[in-house]
């Protein structure tokens, strides 16, 4: 965790995103022209998708759910950079009633349960009575990639781009936590937000850390996403950032913390977004006998983002790729490159370090030795010597896949 | 789809890459009234698609089973199952019957 301190001195956040834009529009004219719907490619389903820009605060999104919304980060997108434009950053409700209409002056964060002293805290309490952290960290759905499962799996069918990053500032949730005094015997803290279920009787969208995590300094309530305020389908006002963890800790208009001194029994942490206790949370189509366990951390992955599936590469001369990877929940220790179908591999060079939960860019120079179809794939590495696999993750609810990435080019 | 890479620009994106720089800090926040679109889009007309409209509209858009891939009957009822027991979707058997076998007619595996 950094405080205040990511953000390189010196270099104004407009010039930056000017000359960015140059180079990026010029990669993606040709494809982004007026296209309506996009491809992803895959058998066994409906593999097109409407692009959307119906949505309040968002651009040029991929149309998952119209309602919930679920909207995805078109792809090319990460090729512009680490941080993930507001307007793009992916978007992922669990239940359909949620407001459109906040009021700043009268929204109360309520800390309650096991504390000696309730709070009811105003976003001025909060913006101006706390110490300010900022810190770059990924959201990823759990279910991010669910698409590429073999075979498929039901549930929200994202192809790579329910992830985002961005530099959230905010206030840490011990800071809070430490204001309203845990009581000794406290074990969990629940967190809600402003959404509630359609349905009578249905489970509210809650979701429970340990106290230690909790209280770990890097768990934050962010009120701001690259220097601006929250869009509301990304949480406005508030919005649980827990660095290096699934998205769907990550509580979205963030209204009620409740400090428990026994283990969360409600549906989303008790029961739901359960993965097998196994390597890589990965098992056969059809095994049983394993026991499941909560998604929790992000896994490493790498991704390469200027040359996609069935692009032309040239043969015999060096070419260059680049991409961008994440750690998980620890830093990029490596990001390698091969070009022989996972035979050899060679290392790549990392760009700037945004902080350990951020996405880093790496590239490097290739030549495809001889003309016809090739296979490129990358593959993080982790600071903890946790390199994606090779082969392919499953499991039924499909969660937690980071196979490494093949992309099919042409040498020509 | 095919597309010829440019070898140059690699390198100079990489020169470009974004940092967030110094900006004023966000000292206030501004309320928001905004509008969230929903979807009137219902299933396609067919045997069920009653039963369809009537008991999954309520908490999602059709576009969310639209958008599903093909599946067994066994794997669409326990989706329905997990919709009724988890979600507490207020279906009656009759209804089920109908919502599984639109499923299976319309997005099944065989």
């Amino acid at each position: 965790m950094q405080d205040n301190d990511v953000r390189p001195r010196g270099l104004t956040r407009r010039r930056v995103l000017g000359g960015m834009g140059i180079a990026s529009l010029a990669l993606m004219s040709s494809r982004a022209s007026a296209q309506q719907t996009v491809d992803l490619h895959v058998p066994g389903g409906p593999s097109t998708r409407t692009i959307t820009t119906s949505y309040p605060q968002k651009g040029r999104m991929i149309l998952q759910r119209s309602s919930p919304p679920w909207l995805e980060t078109p792809f090319e997108v990460f090729d512009k950079g680490v941080f993930t434009p507001n307007d793009q950053h992916y978007v992922s409700w669990h239940w359909a009633n949620f407001p459109g209409d906040i009021d700043v002056d009268s929204y109360r964060l309520t800390v309650r349960g096991q504390v000696n002293q309730t709070l009811s805290l105003s976003l001025k309490d909060i913006l101006q009575g706390l110490p300010r952290v900022d810190i770059a960290a990924v959201n990823q759905c759990a279910g991010a990639s669910r698409l590429y499962a073999e075979p498929r799996v039901a549930g929200a069918q994202w192809a790579n781009g329910s992830m985002s990053n961005a530099i959230w500032t905010g206030v840490r949730l011990k800071d809070v936590l430490d204001r309203a005094g845990v009581k000794a015997g406290a074990i969990q803290v629940r967190f809600g937000g402003l959404d509630e279920p359609v349905m009578d009787g249905a489970p509210k969208f809650l979701k429970s850390l340990t106290i230690d995590h909790a209280r770990d300094g890097e768990v934050m309530i962010a009120f701001g996403m690259n220097d601006e305020q929250l869009p509301l389908l990304n949480g406005f006002p508030l919005r649980l950032v827990v660095p290096g963890w699934c998205g769907v800790y990550w509580i979205k208009m963030l209204n009620d913390i409740e400090v428990l001194d026994h283990p969360d029994t409600n549906y989303w942490t008790a029961t739901g977004y359960r993965v097998p206790d196994t390597p890589h949370n990965t098992v056969k189509p059809g095994e049983t006998g394993f026991k499941m366990v909560p998604v929790t951390r992000n896994a490493p992955r790498s991704f390469i983002t200027n040359i996609r599936n069935g692009d032309s590469v040239p043969a015999g001369t060096p070419a260059s790729a680049r991409g961008i990877a994440f750690g998980g929940d620890c830093g990029v220790a490596r990001v390698d490159l091969s070009i022989d179908g996972g035979k050899s591999w060679r290392p790549t060079q990392l760009g700037i370090d945004q902080g350990t939960y951020s996405f880093r860019q790496w590239q490097t120079q290739f030549t495809l030795p001889a003309r016809g179809a090739q296979t490129l794939m990358v593959r993080c590495t982790n600071t903890r010597n946790e390199a994606q696999p090779d082969f392919r993750i499953w499991n039924p609810a499909g969660y937690m896949f980071n196979t490494i990435k093949t992309t099919n080019v042409v040498a020509a | 789809m095919q597309r010829a890479v440019l070898p140059v620009l690699g390198a100079l994106c990489l020169f470009l890459l974004p940092h967030p720089g110094e900006t004023a800090a966000i000292t206030t926040l501004k309320s928001l009234k905004l509008d969230v679109p929903a979807s009137d889009a219902m299933f396609p007309a067919g045997p069920g698609s009653d039963a369809m409209n009537n008991n999954c509209l309520a908490c999602h858009s059709a576009d969310h089973v639209l958008n599903q891939p093909s599946l067994s009957r066994e794997a669409w009822q326990e989706v329905v199952n997990k919709m009724i027991t988890a979600y507490k979707a207020p279906i009656g058997p009759d209804d089920v019957k109908a919502i599984v076998d639109y499923l299976v007619r319309t997005k099944g595996t065989s």
